[in-house]
């Protein structure tokens, strides 16, 4: 009998929480955005989520196959990347260029780094930010209810700016029944799903709090036309705020990084969306924080017990 | 209220339900090998003081050492010395140990008082000789010798005495038991104590989450009317008995790294230790027995035993009513920071506060994946430390970044690993780097050629 007891290092219990399952409480919390997706641009928005899903997992698990590498898909990481480039992505996208920026995501932004925890940007973002690149036009092509017609902060870009009333109502972007990527436009979608994951204790609060709030003191402060509230609920901020910033592996660790972070993000997209060539800033910004949080990092380590403040 | 408290820590489930009520309940053995590894404290380990085929009684030292840093080791039975040899200890390791017979009889020897002819209660200005000839170390399972410890380096002002009731391991109910079983040894143990540190308030420290070994303390306490002694409940957090985490949620200081508890004016001893305290100081009685909370989920009937040190841990367990099932682990000490044994032939030592039997349903079985960078081994950290860097340092062999980043200051508490939704060996891989940093140093500080 005592041949069988195994032999480790303490300590011997564990909480319980593993990768898998946080991934899978991201995406639950990621279903009612697409399901307002579904509902404001039609089924063709579940079939480019199924593709970038789908996409994903395969191109993980083909690499790690390839690579001789243990095959973990069942983390449940690729599928959220594939989520999460989807919802950046327009319904009406070629579903080609879905896939292959599905591939450009998993493979050079995440296998390329090392896999999980190893990229530097977010696969999802820096996928996005590839497509808009080769694709400008089908990137930024945007319909509702058939009909094409400009996002609202591609409006106010425009000039727009004049009347508020040619902009759509405040209501119509609660909802998500705006133009826009498939799972950025239900601010109270969006809003139902962060709240989950700060209620279940994946996401700290501080990382969609400051960026949102550092975007809407600007907005304020540089006079945007469509307002506080404008600024906050139209495009990705919301998307942005409670899934992308908050990825684990491309923000930092700490408490006070966390709040510098999200606060780089905040006047970033501000300044992009105000003085930028793109109306939108929300992914771009990501991206740059992104490349800062090994600074972060560096500057925001924890105080040891103990040990003097220098 | 929010207690004061210290930063980090986890909140592991607490599994004591299984034991808290059982009462304390005494096992004598009536023959068989009791086994006495010579070292069981930090320092120096001691030499036999009696030789094969050797009569000795309960209470009669069995071996000694003249270092400072050491405790002496006795006796728990009466019986013959039957070997004096290496045996198998709960890490694993062969020991050199003596080994007695026991004839069942508990026939005491001589107390200590009585052998070094001092005063019934002794002399304050004798305690400390009293506790070394007692074998005294910390019973909650750091085993380093207390009269070391009672002795703060010149020019250090004792302005806490902390008595370490906090038993923040899951599943442990030894001292949680003490408190309430035996109450008035511990008072009165604590104010000899304080007779020694005329500056120092005398403060019990129990988390809430055994609110009748608070009432019983507070009671007692007042009882004896000494205005410097008190009960601090605590708040309910792993590792609260830890001794820098008591510390700075009691006192507010914090230890800076590689200073002492008395360096801030603590001194912190844990309940079992200030129990055998009082014994020793007033009755003459060395280290013989302790209090071990035998639990787990495959234990037949959990309870909590009082026996003579040295017994097997097998045996304890067929006290115990034995497995339902064969268990995947065995742990002497707590699921944090307990020990997994390779066999369960093996001494219980001063040290062992618990024998934790898991199933494969309760234990930590893990497989490792890549860290995601969540931040939850920082958030748990007691320390402070980064362990998730700490763990890549390790991993590249990068020992002198390893102490730049300050990871000999891990207290190997285990948080970090579980947190990590990863399952990195993290606490393992701090316990490699520290230990690789004392091999490098006691290289370099080695006599040269
Ligand atoms: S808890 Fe684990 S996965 Fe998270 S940062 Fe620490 S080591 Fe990495
Ligand atoms: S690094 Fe050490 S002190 Fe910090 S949580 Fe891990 S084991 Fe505990």
């Amino acid at each position: 009998m005592t041949s069988r007891l195994v032999i480790a290092s303490s300590p011997h219990i564990h909480s319980g929480l593993t990768t898998q399952k946080i991934m899978g409480w991201v995406l639950l919390s990621l279903l009612p955005a697409g399901l307002a997706g579904a509902c404001f641009f039609g089924a063709r928005a579940l079939t480019v989520v199924a593709v970038c899903v789908v996409t994903c997992v395969l191109s993980e698990a083909l690499w790690q196959k390839a690579m001789g590498q243990p095959i973990t898909v069942s983390d449940l990481s690729a599928a959220v990347t594939g989520v999460l480039l989807a919802y950046n992505l327009p319904p009406t996208i070629p579903l080609w260029m879905a896939g292959l920026g599905s591939v450009f995501a998993i493979i050079l932004c995440k296998q390329f780094f090392g896999g999980l925890g190893g990229n530097i940007v977010n696969p999802a973002l820096a996928g996005r930010a590839m497509m808009l690149i080769s694709w400008p036009v089908a990137m930024t092509t945007w319909t509702l209810n058939g009909v094409s017609g400009a996002t609202p902060l591609a409006l106010i870009k425009e000039g727009v700016s004049a009347s508020v009333d040619a902009l759509p109502p405040l209501w119509d972007l609660v909802i998500g029944r705006v133009g826009g990527c498939i799972g950025e436009t239900s601010a109270v979608a969006l809003l139902l799903g962060g709240g989950l994951l700060i209620w279940k204790g994946i996401i700290s609060w501080r990382i969609p709090v400051v960026y949102i709030a550092v975007v809407a003191v600007l907005s304020l402060l540089l006079g945007r036309t469509g307002g506080v509230f404008y600024e906050v609920l139209a495009g990705g901020l919301l998307l942005g705020a409670f899934f992308m910033a908050t990825d684990y592996t491309t923000s930092p660790m700490t408490a006070r990084g966390q709040i510098i972070f999200a606060a780089g993000c905040g006047l970033l997209t501000a300044l992009i969306r105000t003085f930028g060539g793109y109306p939108e800033g929300v992914s771009y910004s990501i991206l740059i924080m992104n490349l800062t949080v090994p600074l972060i990092d560096g500057m925001t380590k924890p105080r040891i017990l103990g040990e003097v403040k220098k | 209220m929010k207690l004061p408290s210290f930063e980090g820590g986890v909140h592991p489930p607490d599994g004591k339900a299984l034991t808290a009520e059982k009462a304390v309940e005494l096992y004598q053995p009536q023959g068989g090998e009791l086994i006495f590894p010579l070292l069981q404290h930090l320092g120096a380990p001691c030499s036999p003081a009696v030789k094969r085929g050797d009569r000795v009684l309960r209470g009669q030292k069995l071996a000694d050492s003249d270092a400072f840093v050491s405790a002496p080791i006795f006796s728990s039975v009466s019986g013959t010395v039957k070997d004096i040899g290496p045996r198998m200890t709960i890490p694993g390791s062969l020991e050199e140990c003596v080994v007695v017979e026991n004839d069942g009889l508990y026939e005491t020897g001589p107390d200590l008082l009585e052998t070094l002819g001092l005063s019934r209660p002794a002399a304050p200005e004798e305690y400390l000789k009293v506790i070394r000839a007692a074998g005294i170390v910390g019973m909650g399972g750091a085993c380093f010798p207390t009269h070391v410890k009672l002795a703060p380096p010149e020019g250090r002002v004792i302005r806490w005495f902390i008595v370490n009731g906090a038993e923040c391991e899951p599943f442990l109910n030894c001292d949680n038991r003490l408190m309430l079983e035996s109450p008035d040894i511990l008072a009165e143990g604590l104010q000899l104590c304080l007779s020694l540190f005329p500056q120092a308030e005398g403060i019990v420290a129990i988390e809430t989450n055994k609110p009748e070994s608070i009432q019983t303390m507070s009671l007692e306490l007042e009882r004896l009317g000494d205005p410097r002694m008190r009960v601090a409940p605590q708040e309910v957090k792993y590792p609260q008995g830890a001794e820098k985490m008591l510390i700075r949620s009691v006192t507010g200081q914090e230890i800076p790294p590689g200073a002492l508890p008395a360096d801030v004016g603590c001194i912190i001893v844990n309940v079992r230790t200030l129990y055998q305290i009082h014994q020793a100081l007033t009755l003459g009685t060395p280290v013989l027995d302790r209090i071990i909370s035998v639990t787990g989920d495959v234990v037949v009937s959990p309870g909590n035993f009082c026996v003579p040190l040295g017994i097997s841990v097998r045996e304890l367990v067929e006290r115990a009513g034995g497995f339902s099932e064969d268990p995947v682990k065995v742990l002497a000490g707590g699921p944090m920071m307990g020990i997994s044994m390779r066999s369960l032939d093996v001494p219980i030592v001063k040290g062992t506060s618990g024998i934790l039997a898991l199933s494969e349903r309760s234990a930590l079985l893990p497989v490792e994946s890549n860290c995601l960078r969540c931040g939850r081994c920082v958030e748990a950290c007691p320390m402070r430390l980064v362990p998730s860097n700490l763990d890549h340092l390790v991993r590249l062999r990068d020992y002198t970044a390893f102490e730049q980043a300050g990871g000999m200051n891990c207290i190997e508490c285990g948080c970090c690993t579980y947190n990590c939704p990863a399952s990195r060996f993290l606490t393992q891989t701090c316990r490699d780097g520290k230990a690789a940093v004392t091999a490098e140093r006691r290289k370099k500080g080695a006599p040269k050629k």
